[in-house]
């Protein structure tokens, strides 16, 4: 009877070994990497579960429980679009962008900052979230795109900002005084095709994708997927990009005018 | 003037009686939920104890900081309000309670007799409505309407951010004070097991106007937390008024602090260690007319104190808490005697001391399960004085349960609760002086939209 309990006893452990392998192989493919953390879907998905799901939908595809409530609509994992990326247009995100946007937030939407969850549970996030996608086993992400030092701020600056501001047709949908009241602001939407609303410059609100600088620029070299925000990587030179940055901060609030702005929110992953 | 006289075995039973008369349910308010969309398991372990998602929340005010949070943001028809009840059945079992030899014989002398009672019962309702005023505004209105009684439980206004800063928030009202453990939060409802008895302990013969940091006080708390809320504090100043308004005891102002810091702990989950104190001065007694007191008037304040530390600890999908607290009152307070009439004091009077704590755990496979257990303890160090019994006030609860959320949903939740609860208040028992056990079963839906 003894030597039965044992065998029974070295069979569980022997097939909880296996399963810890079969599982942590299987696991392999959907997994995370943000600085030294690694990311695990299996525990992101009850993460997911406790924080996302009523938003982002038990399948990833932004049809939540809340979606119809929500303006802007969750965004749909499964299509692997993602409007805040330090790669180029139309690549996708690295695991630190996602990482970086669930950290801060999407300001003036549904979406808050979950920096109160643990930096591991982040990661652990967006593995799962990777995991609605096959394009993350299929593709690797795109090269982050390169950010040259920033130059001062000037009236020169500014003003050579503000006439790309024009010349780029910025305009015809931020508006000629960055409010987001452009002329084909009414008709624009987003890859759903739900209606989009030009972000208004002068608001005072902080930025979608990080309030820096350094952010800004990205989005000029990135553009927004999924909106109908184009890239500018090879339409200016970078140095026109600083200008057009410098030009919308003066639109942002008077007292930043000639100033570069202080990042309030710095991303956790800036560095690695 | 020896204002009160010592029934050392009925004491606790009456605090405890006036405890549960006052319990109020605990609170999840889904009126956020529908405000952000966000489901209950967002800002709850399991609701109504709060993750730290939900306490960064509330300590932001009520706020996300999506630039969503000021009612200008809202549709015109949201209405910040909620309600909670309760509708249940349970069952209490008192071991030794004193009833008539012959029922119905006033004359036929006590007996110590078990007694059981059961049935259908509510809760009470609570309501709440809270939230943003402005941006950086938040206020909660929290009235209680009890089965034969409706009252403020808390009412207050929070000026948020400050200078730009989370580490300056101001709060003004009467309000829960920032408790390790929030008793307002408990996830048990039943007679026995919903009190953190250390929040509300006060010793045999005791007389302290103060009565416990569970209640709800009147006052201002100055609180600060980081970023992503891992450090955490709050200073309150506090009438000496046990929350009570209309200045009933003297004008004597209280002190609490509380400070936690969390930090997260390799495969193990989020860690939190903090410690908190309350230090105050409360009246021995009052100016009177006719030798009636006169409200408000209280004086010969004399000192007490409670404080101690604390720590949550997560274990993957398990995670308990540790609490522990040391009491003192003031030789005055703890024998019920006047300052100004120290003749009074009995012989070998001294300051009542005590020591208390508890453990609680649950188990939370998912966010529409968690299983709990408690065991809390209260032991007197020193008593009053010689003709208290040693173990007089000591107390041991324990507290197991679960509770299901079938439903739960960013308009409302729903939660199917068992529990059982038993507490054996040594030496407490009316006539014989053995140990007073109580037992309470509960099994009931608690609900809230």
């Amino acid at each position: 009877m003894r030597m039965k309990l044992e065998w029974a006893g070295t069979a569980v452990i022997l097939v909880s070994i296996f399963v810890s392998i079969v599982g942590s192989v299987t696991g392999s493919a959907q997994e995370s990497h943000v600085g030294k953390l690694i990311g695990n879907a299996k525990r992101g998905k009850a993460l997911y579960e406790r924080y996302c799901i009523f938003c982002h939908g038990p399948y990833g595809d932004g049809r939540g429980e809340s979606a119809p409530y929500l303006d802007p609509k969750p965004r749909d994992f499964t299509k692997a679009v993602f409007k805040c990326r330090s790669t180029p247009s139309g690549s996708l995100p690295l695991d630190s962008d996602l990482y970086d946007t669930i950290s801060r937030g999407v300001h003036a939407s549904g979406m808050p900052s979950w920096k109160p969850l643990l930096r591991q549970e982040r990661v652990d996030l967006v593995a799962y979230i990777k995991s609605f996608s096959s394009a993350f086993e299929e593709e690797k992400p795109g090269t982050p795109v390169q950010i040259p030092p920033e130059p001062p701020s000037s009236p020169d600056s500014i003003k050579r900002g503000a006439e790309l501001f024009q010349s780029m047709n910025c305009w015809s949908c931020h508006g000629k005084d960055g409010r987001g009241y452009g002329p084909s602001a009414a008709t624009l939407t987003d890859s759903r095709g739900y209606p989009i609303t030009p972000f208004d410059f002068t608001s005072g609100t902080r930025f979608k994708c990080g309030d820096s600088d350094q952010g800004m620029f990205r989005v000029l070299v990135t553009g927004l997927d999924g909106t109908p925000m184009p890239s500018f990587e090879t339409a200016m030179t970078p140095d026109q990009r600083w200008d057009v940055v410098h030009y919308i901060r003066s639109l942002h609030t008077s007292k930043n005018k000639h100033t570069q702005v202080k990042p309030e929110v710095k991303n956790e992953t800036q560095g690695q | 003037m020896r204002i009160g006289t010592f029934k050392t075995t009925r004491l606790p039973l009456l605090v405890l009686a006036s405890l549960l008369a006052g319990l109020q349910p605990a609170h999840g308010i889904p009126a956020f939920a529908r405000k952000y969309g966000l489901p209950c398991s967002a800002c709850h372990e399991a609701w109504p104890m709060l993750n730290n998602f939900g306490q960064t929340f509330k300590d932001n005010g009520y706020q996300l900081g999506n630039d969503r949070d000021a009612p200008i943001y809202q549709e015109p028809s949201y209405w910040p309000i909620m309600f909670r009840t309760t509708p249940m059945w349970h069952r209490e079992n008192n071991n030794r309670q004193a009833v008539d030899a012959v029922p119905g014989s006033g004359s036929s002398g006590l007996v110590e007799s078990s007694v059981t009672t059961s049935g259908f019962d509510l809760g009470g309702l609570d309501v709440i409505t809270a939230g943003t005023l402005y941006k950086n505004i938040s206020f909660f209105i929290q009235p209680f309407i009890g089965n034969s009684s409706i009252n403020l439980a808390q009412v207050w206004v929070r000026l948020d951010n400050l200078a730009g800063s989370h580490w300056l928030n101001l709060k003004l009202g009467r309000f829960e004070l920032d408790e390790p453990i929030s008793q307002e939060r408990s996830l048990t409802q039943n007679n026995t097991g919903a009190l953190y008895y250390n929040y509300f302990f006060t010793p045999p013969g005791d007389r302290n106007f103060f009565a416990g940091i569970g209640f709800p006080q009147l006052g201002v708390e100055l609180q600060g937390h980081s970023d992503n809320d891992s450090t955490r504090y709050s200073v309150a100043v506090v009438t000496d008024s046990n929350g009570a308004a209309g200045l009933p005891a003297n004008q004597s102002a209280d002190v609490y602090a509380n400070f936690n810091q969390s930090f997260e702990a390799p495969w193990f989950g989020r860690q939190q260690v903090g410690v908190y104190g309350f230090f105050g001065e409360s009246p021995t007694y009052f100016q009177t007319n006719g030798g009636t007191p006169l409200p408000g008037t209280g004086t010969g304040n004399r000192s007490f104190y409670r404080l101690g530390a604390y720590g949550h600890w997560y274990v993957d999908k398990f995670d308990f808490y540790t609490f522990f607290m040391h009491g003192y009152d003031n030789v005055f307070l703890g024998n019920s005697v006047a300052s100004n009439q120290p003749f009074n004091l009995p012989l070998g009077a001294a300051g009542p001391v005590w020591n208390g704590g508890f453990v609680e755990g649950h188990y939370n496979p998912n966010p529409r399960l968690i299983f709990l257990g408690k065991y809390e303890l209260t032991r007197m160090s020193r008593q009053a004085n010689l003709s208290i019994p040693s173990n007089a006030g000591n107390s041991d609860t324990w507290t197991a349960g679960y509770r299901w959320y079938p439903i739960m949903s960013p308009r409302a939740g729903l939660a199917w609760t068992q529990e059982y609860s038993r507490i054996i208040n040594a030496g407490a028992a009316p006539l014989s002086g053995k140990a007073d056990i109580h037992d309470s079963y509960l099994m009931g839906f608690d609900f809230d939209f």
